[in-house]
C-alpha cells in the first residue's frame, strides 16, 4: 500500500526556509569580498585567487538552492505570500552572488592595480555595501517568525524597522559612492583610460550590491503588504 | 427461516472477516491521518499517538459511534422492503463490505486519496438500488448524508479559521506570547474536555441512562460536561507549569517556546481527534457487520429491535487496534516525517476545528470521511496565513476521488451482490 491517501500530501514544501537557506549562502559568498579586496591590494594574486575558487563555489551553490527552489515552487501551492514576491526576491538574492563572482572575476583576471590614495575609500565602500546586504539577510531570516505570527502585530513592526535600517544604511553607501568617485575623477587624467574605465565599472558593481540588498528589503516590505 | 438455519454462521463469518478488514484498513491508514498532525508537530512521540489512538478511537466507538453505526445499518436501506427476502439485506450487505474494502485496497494501491466513507455509503446506495429496486433506497436520507460530506470540510474550516485566529489575537501578537500562551491555552482545553463529554452524554450514554431509568435535561448534561472540562482544564494547567522557557531555544526562533507550551495542548486535542474519529469511522466496518448478524441471529426478522452485541464492537476496535500495530505505526511515521512544517499552534487548531465538526457529525448520525474534514481544517488555517505551502492540486483530486468512489463502490458491490446471490442459489 502506498500512502497516497494520506493528509500529508496537502503539505508543499514551505518556501521561506529554503529562501533563508539561499541567502545564507549568498552572505557567504559577499561576505568574502572583503578578504578578496585585501589580498588584492596587496597584491598577493595567488592568495586572491584561492578566495575567488571558494566565491565561485559559494556563488554555484547558491545558483543550486535556487534552481532547488524553483523547482518546489509550482503554481497549485497556496502560501501566504504570493509566488511572484517570492521568487523575485530569490532573483535578488541570487543576483547579489552574481555580482560579487563578477567584481571579483574582473579585479583578478585584469591584476587590477586601484591607486593606493582609493584603497581605503574603496576598502570602507565595499564594507558598507556588503553590511547592506547582510541586513538584508537580517529582514529574510524574519520571514519564519512572520509565518508564525500569521503576518500581523508586533512582528510586523519590528521588520518594518528593520527594512528602515537598510534603506539608511543604503544611503551611506551611495554617499561613499560619490565621494569616491570624486576622487577618482581627480586621478583619472594620469592613469591608463582603460584602467579608468574599469574601475568605474567596479564602483558601479559594489553600488549594485547595495541596490539589490535595498530592494530585497522593498520586496520583503511588499509581502506584509495587506 | 431454513436458508438462515442453514447458512447463519457461514454468513456470519464471512461478515466478521470483511469487516475485520475494513476496521483493519481503517486502522492502518486512517487513524494515521487522524493522529499524523500531532506527530508530525513533535507533540506526541509515534508510540505515545497509537498508544493514545487505541484508547480514545475505542473509547469514541464504543460511547458515540451508535448513531453513525445505525444510521449505516439501517438509515440507508429502507428496510421494509426487504421484509419479504431478508437473505437479499444480508448479501447486499456483506457485498457492500467486500466492494468497499476492496475498493480501498485498490485506491491505496494506487495511491488515490479515497475515502472510506464514501466507499461504504456508495456500496450499500449501489446494491439497494440497482441489485434490489431504486425504492430500497432512502433518498432523502442519502441526500442528506452527501450534503454533510459538502458542509463538513467548509464548517471545519471555518472553524480552525476562527480558532487560529483567535490564538493570534491573544497569544502569538502579543508582547509576551509566552505567558499569554500559559494563561489562554487552558480555555482550549476546557472546550476539548466540554466537546467530548458533551456529545458522549447526549449521544453514547443516553441509552445506558434509559435503562437504568434515569433522564438527564439538557442543562444538566451540559453541567456535567462543564465540569469535565474543567478538569481536563485542571490537568492542562498543570502540565502547562512543567513546561519551563528555554531561551537557548528562542536564538533561531522566538516563538519556539511558545510552541513548546502549544504541544502540551496539541496532547488533548489529539485525545479529541481520535476519539471523533472513532465514533465516526469505525462505524464503517462495524454497521454493515451489525446488520448481518442482527438478521441472521433473529432468522430473518428485520424489524426486530436487536440490540448490538458487544463482540461486534470489539470486533471493529480490535481490528483498528490490529491495523494500527501491524500497519498503521509505518504510515503515522512518514506522515509525521512529511508534516512538519504545521507547528503545535497550527495542528491544534486544525485538529480541534476537525475534531469539533466529526464529533457533532457522529452526534447526528451522518458519517463523513474524517480525513477529508482534515484537509479542510488545515485548509482554513492556511487561509488565516498560517501555513507555509499548501498543494491545492491535492483539494481537486480529494473532489474528484468522491464523485469516482461513489460510483466504484456502487458497481464493485452489485457485482458481488449478484455473485452471492448465485452462489447460495437464491
Amino acid at each position: 500500500m502506498t500512502l497516497g491517501n494520506s493528509i500529508s500530501n496537502i503539505f508543499g514544501v514551505s518556501p521561506i526556509k529554503p529562501l533563508q537557506n539561499h541567502m545564507a549562502e549568498v552572505i557567504n559568498c559577499v561576505s568574502k569580498l572583503e578578504d578578496f579586496l585585501n589580498t588584492a591590494f596587496d597584491d598577493d594574486w595567488d592568495k586572491a585567487a584561492t578566495v575567488f575558487d571558494a566565491i565561485s563555489a559559494n556563488e554555484q551553490s547558491a545558483d543550486d538552492l535556487k534552481k532547488q527552489f524553483r523547482i518546489h515552487m509550482p503554481k497549485s501551492l497556496f502560501m501566504p505570500v504570493s509566488r511572484g514576491d517570492l521568487l523575485s526576491i530569490l532573483t535578488q538574492q541570487d543576483h547579489i552572488a552574481n555580482l560579487t563572482k563578477d567584481i571579483c572575476g574582473i579585479i583578478l583576471g585584469r591584476q587590477m592595480a586601484i591607486p593606493k590614495a582609493l584603497r581605503s575609500d574603496f576598502i570602507g565602500f565595499a564594507d558598507s555595501s556588503v553590511e547592506t546586504c547582510k541586513k538584508a539577510h537580517g529582514a529574510i531570516n524574519e520571514l519564519d517568525e512572520l509565518l508564525e505570527t500569521g503576518f500581523a502585530g508586533s512582528e510586523v513592526k519590528f521588520v518594518q524597522k528593520l527594512i528602515r535600517e537598510l534603506a539608511t544604511q543604503e544611503q551611506k553607501v551611495d554617499k561613499k559612492e560619490l565621494k569616491l568617485r570624486k576622487k577618482l575623477f581627480n586621478l583619472e587624467a594620469e592613469l591608463p583610460p582603460v584602467n579608468v574605465m574599469f574601475m568605474y565599472n567596479i564602483i558601479d558593481q559594489v553600488g549594485a550590491l547595495a541596490d539589490t540588498a535595498e530592494q530585497i528589503g522593498n520586496q520583503v516590505e511588499l509581502l506584509l503588504a495587506k | 427461516m431454513e436458508f438462515f438455519t442453514e447458512y447463519g454462521t457461514i454468513l456470519i463469518l464471512l461478515a466478521a472477516l470483511c469487516g475485520f478488514f475494513m476496521a483493519w484498513g481503517v486502522g492502518a491508514n486512517d487513524v494515521a491521518n487522524a493522529m499524523g498532525t500531532s506527530v508530525g508537530s513533535k507533540a506526541l512521540t509515534i508510540k505515545q499517538a497509537i498508544l493514545i489512538a487505541m484508547v480514545f478511537e475505542f473509547a469514541g466507538a464504543y460511547l458515540a459511534g451508535g448513531e453513525v453505526t445505525s444510521t449505516i445499518r439501517k438509515g440507508i436501506v429502507d428496510s421494509a422492503i426487504f421484509q419479504e427476502r431478508p437473505e437479499d439485506l444480508v448479501f447486499g450487505m456483506l457485498s457492500a463490505l467486500l466492494a468497499a474494502g476492496f475498493w480501498l485496497a485498490i485506491a491505496s494501491y494506487r495511491g488515490w486519496p479515497v475515502s472510506t466513507t464514501h466507499s461504504i455509503v456508495g456500496a450499500i446506495v449501489g446494491f439497494a438500488a440497482v441489485g434490489v429496486s431504486a425504492d430500497a433506497v432512502h433518498w432523502s436520507k442519502v441526500g442528506t448524508i452527501v450534503m454533510s460530506w459538502l458542509i463538513s470540510p467548509v464548517m471545519a474550516g471555518t472553524i480552525s479559521f476562527l480558532l487560529f485566529r483567535s490564538v493570534q489575537h491573544l497569544i502569538l501578537l502579543q508582547d509576551d506570547p509566552f505567558t499569554k500562551a500559559k494563561r489562554y491555552i487552558p480555555i482550549y482545553m476546557f472546550f476539548v474536555g466540554f466537546l467530548i463529554a458533551m456529545v458522549t452524554l447526549l449521544k453514547g450514554l443516553k441509552h445506558v441512562f434509559k435503562d437504568n431509568g434515569m433522564s438527564l435535561s439538557f442543562f444538566e448534561n451540559a453541567m456535567i460536561a462543564s465540569a469535565v472540562g474543567v478538569l481536563v482544564a485542571t490537568i492542562g494547567s498543570y502540565l502547562l507549569t512543567r513546561v519551563k522557557r528555554d531561551i537557548s531555544l528562542e536564538a533561531d526562533n522566538r516563538f519556539a517556546n511558545v510552541e513548546r507550551v502549544f504541544a502540551v495542548l496539541m496532547i488533548f486535542t489529539a485525545c479529541s481527534m481520535a476519539f471523533a474519529h472513532g465514533s465516526n469511522d469505525v462505524a464503517n466496518a462495524v454497521g454493515p457487520l451489525a446488520a448481518v448478524v442482527s438478521i441472521v441471529t433473529s432468522e430473518g426478522n428485520i424489524s426486530a429491535k436487536a440490540i448490538m452485541p458487544p463482540w461486534i464492537l470489539l470486533l471493529g476496535g480490535a481490528g483498528i487496534v490490529v491495523g494500527l500495530a501491524t500497519y498503521g505505526f509505518k504510515v503515522m511515521g512518514t506522515i509525521g516525517r512529511k508534516i512538519t512544517e504545521l507547528t503545535p499552534s497550527r495542528g491544534f487548531a486544525a485538529e480541534l476545528g476537525a475534531a469539533g465538526t466529526v464529533v457533532i457529525a457522529s452526534g447526528t448520525g451522518l458519517p463523513i470521511s474524517t480525513t477529508h474534514t482534515l484537509v479542510g481544517a488545515v485548509l482554513g488555517v492556511g487561509l488565516a496565513r498560517g501555513i507555509g505551502a499548501l498543494n491545492l492540486q491535492m483539494v481537486g483530486s480529494i473532489f474528484l476521488s468522491w464523485l469516482v468512489t461513489l460510483p466504484a463502490g456502487a458497481g464493485l458491490s452489485i457485482l458481488f451482490f449478484f455473485c452471492f446471490k448465485a452462489a447460495f442459489g437464491q
